[in-house]
């Protein structure tokens, strides 16, 4: 026994003594309030090559908004669409929009931004060719069934809806009214990009050159981005430290520790199991807000059990059902907020975030709950499962307490059960070969911060995540109408009747708002979330 | 001995070409790939078959398979989903997964199999029990609980250790996973050597050579230890394998980029490319590891000739 546990002894010191001559060498010497100071942060693989038209995850989309501004951005606090590089965009009919690009912008490799750098850039990332997987973006735009049509090859290369005017001027002419197709161009997608992605793309991805306020300075992919500030960053929205080094993390567990242990500055994600701790880990060094990301139940509306006249009052009987409050609380440490609408508190009053809208139908209602799914003719079956992918984030927990709190309610221990499917691309696949024969779990987090956002690519007939296929000619014409409005307050005010139809239906049963997290050392200050829950690196301070 | 390698190397082509169609079959199995690419939103139509037709997923999956073997033989493992070469992907991991493997290794010969001798040798003696009490603990515990337990301890509580290893993960950094990775297997050798060595113990050679009067140190490593190692030495040689396809925990814990991540982001992404290739290079280890450890014996005994 001795020596047994004088050997491990030895190997430990070993361990200990090597590993501190490592950490020692790395020291990172930033004195207070040094602007010149980099701090780490997590990270995790971006799962698509990086380029502005073909990322469409939330790591990939860190990078993209440190090293790009676009046309407009989002303000990371109220999420509202302020001009960046635009110095106006024109419209009279909210079809034919003239967009002037501000003088005095330039990529950081000194090239200047003109407005054929957007109009290049949005004609790459529309063509089939290239596979974008953001290519629906530039939908709207005249033209994109010839660049990137259903079948076949794509008979143009350029989007007849684009036509650059002069060197800062550039019109775009879409194939249907698009009142808020503005406050669309802060997405990342539409970002504007310099001669050398064209002209060696592979260079390029290797090391993205764009026109934000870091630079690229050296990228090992799968493993460190190291990004520093760019000095003549033109913007007013300037770094406030001197980089960032993002590391990938194969778990957010690591991260969290290695956090705790002073090796890194901020992590993102702070991981469900360290909930209970955080609070006594980081005190007030941790930030929990909404994010513009809701979760849902859809319905296979293309099943005809789940399709019957009066199969409404079963779906809002299921929602009333479901005890949000008591699941948000033990399950999610109030991370998730229960949600009252379909859309996201993020978007505020004005952008069309009602609160309550969803009314009794979201509350917690057990005996009501039984007698509205009794009328409207009971479950298809007399039970039914929920369908989640157990590989990724906790949802075997949640939807087991849903199914719990539903079981409770219609006094069934066999009403609802979980239907776990292995991975994410099979749960997708399942979806998109509408094999669901119940509800299944679904997650919405926007593109940009506004109510169409929310609503038309969810609900409107044959829209391009309306995995349920629910189809109802009255919402489609409301959001029609709103897209229509050149008046952007009559605009939310008609998307917000078709949230009504929505709601009258049921078509989907809003559960939760998710927010974001995160978690940093005492070396920083002026840590936040912007509303889609990535940090604002920019403004982060660093001591 | 020549034509016994031979043989062996012929007798690998079936096993890899099974083993790689049989992962090739099973991720397939999965569903479509694409379908999970696009994140919570359908891909639209025709960036999915632009997709499928880059990464050959239109063709029925012999065409894929056939395709694929042809192509590994001239060293192209195709390309992962975010547009990097598999091949670039594995030279970033290979090498850190076998530095963690030769730590691991390391660990079970020294310890394990120094462990093993003097358990060997004082058989029934507390020094036997407590250790075998402890390997008993040690095989018992699942790998998770001890690094995730040691990493609190080691690098947060005391500070010792940076809890993750970097990215550039040099040899220093490996050391306490390494232990967590090798833990069990080094269990497992410490018994298996103390079996091994309290049997030969008594045989006839041992008890000449002690009579002949030969010092103890040379009776127990010429005579005693290189007998008994035949068992240690064809478990050690498994467990190459097993220890850099198996590293999927450890490499998560301490956040390794190695082979175990990748297969493990692969399976996640429902990658065929990566996870096929990955499989492929383990199952070549897995085959010559096999072939080092048999030809190993005719070294440890000399009576085991290969004709």
């Amino acid at each position: 026994m001795r020596g047994a546990t004088h050997a491990r002894w030895a190997v430990c010191a070993v361990a200990a003594a090597l590993a501190a001559t490592a950490c020692g060498g790395g020291g990172d010497g930033g004195g207070s309030g040094d602007a010149g100071a980099v701090l780490s942060a997590s990270w995790g693989d971006p799962q698509n090559p990086l380029e502005p038209s073909n990322t469409n995850e939330v790591q990939g989309g860190k990078v993209l908004d440190m090293i790009f501004r676009g046309l407009k951005r989002y303000d990371p606090e109220t999420g509202e669409a302020q001009d960046m590089l635009a110095e106006k965009i024109e419209t009279s009919d909210s079809q034919n929009f003239t967009i002037t690009v501000k003088d005095g912008w330039t990529f950081s490799n000194g090239e200047k931004i003109t407005a054929k750098s957007f109009v290049d850039a949005w004609n790459y990332g529309a063509g089939l060719r290239n596979n974008q997987r953001n290519a629906y973006f530039f939908g709207y735009i005249e033209g994109y069934d010839k660049v990137h049509p259903e079948e076949g090859e794509q008979s143009a290369d350029t989007l007849s809806g684009l036509k650059v005017v002069d060197g800062r001027t550039f019109t775009v002419k879409l194939t249907q009214k698009f009142s808020t197709f503005p406050d669309t161009l802060g997405y990342a997608a539409f970002a504007p990009l310099p001669r050398a992605f064209f002209e060696d793309h592979a260079a390029w991805v290797a090391k993205p050159v764009g026109n934000g306020p870091y630079l690229v300075d050296s990228y090992a992919k799968g493993s460190q981005m190291s990004l520093r500030r760019w000095d003549d960053y033109p913007g007013d929205d300037k770094a406030q430290n001197g980089g960032v080094d993002l590391r990938v993390y194969t778990d957010n567990n690591t991260a969290y520790t290695d956090l705790i242990a002073g090796n890194l500055d901020l992590v993102d994600d702070v991981p469900a199991a360290q909930l209970k701790n955080v609070r006594n880990d980081l005190g007030d060094r941790y930030l929990n807000t909404p994010a513009g990301i809701i979760q849902t139940l859809a319905f296979p509306f293309y099943d005809e059990a789940w399709n019957t006249s009066g199969s409404e009052k079963v779906r809002k009987g299921l929602s009333m059902a479901i005890d949000r409050d008591q699941i948000t609380k033990t399950i999610f440490a109030r991370t998730r907020t229960p949600a009252t609408d379909w859309t996201s508190p993020v978007l505020g009053k004005d952008g069309g975030h009602q609160a309550g809208l969803c009314g009794d139908a979201c509350e917690y209602h057990p005996d009501e709950a039984k007698k509205l799914i009794q009328e409207g003719g009971g479950l298809p079956g007399g039970r039914f499962t929920l369908t989640y992918n157990a590989d990724t984030g906790s949802h075997k927990d949640w939807i087991d307490a849903v199914c719990n709190s539903i079981n409770n309610a219609l006094d069934d221990e066999r009403a609802c059960t979980g239907n776990p499917v292995g991975t994410f691309a099979d749960f997708r696949n399942q979806i998109t070969q509408q094999k669901m024969s119940g509800p299944f779990r679904a997650g919405w987090q926007m593109d940009y911060p506004l109510i169409q956002n929310f609503l038309q690519p969810l609900y409107y007939t044959d829209a391009s995540s309306n995995d349920g296929k629910w189809s109802d000619k009255q919402f489609d014409d409301l959001v029609d109408r709103a897209n229509r409005e050149t008046d952007n307050a009559k605009a939310v005010g008609l998307f917000q009747q078709a949230e009504g139809v929505v709601r009258d239906n049921m078509a989907a049963i809003p559960l939760w708002y998710q927010n974001g997290s995160a978690g940093w050392s005492d070396r920083l200050s002026d840590v936040k979330l912007n509303p889609f829950s990535v940090p604002v690196y920019d403004q982060i301070k660093v001591s | 001995m020549g034509r016994y390698v031979v043989r062996r190397l012929l007798q690998m082509i079936p096993v890899f070409v099974g083993a790689t169609l049989l992962i090739f079959l099973m991720v397939n199995v999965m569903g479509d790939p694409i379908a999970g690419l696009c994140g919570e939103r359908r891909c639209d139509p025709a960036t999915a078959a632009q997709l499928k037709k880059e990464f050959g997923l239109d063709k029925p999956v012999w065409q894929q398979y056939l395709t694929y073997m042809g192509n590994v033989f001239t060293g192209d493992f195709g390309t992962a989903f975010n547009g990097q070469e598999v091949t670039e992907l594995m030279a970033t991991a290979f090498p850190v997964t076998i530095r963690l493997t030769v730590v691991a290794i390391l660990f079970e010969i020294v310890i394990g199999i120094a462990l093993g001798v003097v358990t060997g040798l004082r058989r029934g003696r507390p020094v036997d029990t407590g250790v075998l009490l402890l390997t008993l603990v040690v095989i018992s515990v699942p790998t998770f609980v001890t690094g995730l337990l040691l990493q609190l301890l080691l690098g947060v509580k005391w500070g010792w250790i940076r809890p993750s290893v970097s990215s550039a993960a040099p040899l220093d950094e490996l050391i306490l996973p390494g232990l967590v990775l090798a833990s069990v297997s080094l269990a497992y050798v410490t018994r298996l050597t103390r079996t091994s060595i309290a049997e030969n113990r008594r045989s006839d050679y041992v008890r000449t050579a002690v009579a002949k009067g030969l010092p103890r140190h040379r009776v127990i490593t010429r005579h005693l230890l290189r007998n008994s190692l035949i068992p240690v030495v064809t478990f050690i040689g498994a467990d190459i394998g097993f220890l850099m396809g198996g590293a999927i925990v450890t490499e998560r814990i301490f956040n390794i980029h190695g082979v175990g991540y990748q297969i493990y982001q692969g399976i996640l992404r429902q990658n065929t490319q990566t996870v096929v290739g990955f499989v492929t290079v383990l199952v070549l280890v897995f085959l010559v590891a096999n072939l080092v450890v048999d030809l190993l014996y005719a070294v440890l005994d000399p009576r085991i000739r290969y004709a």
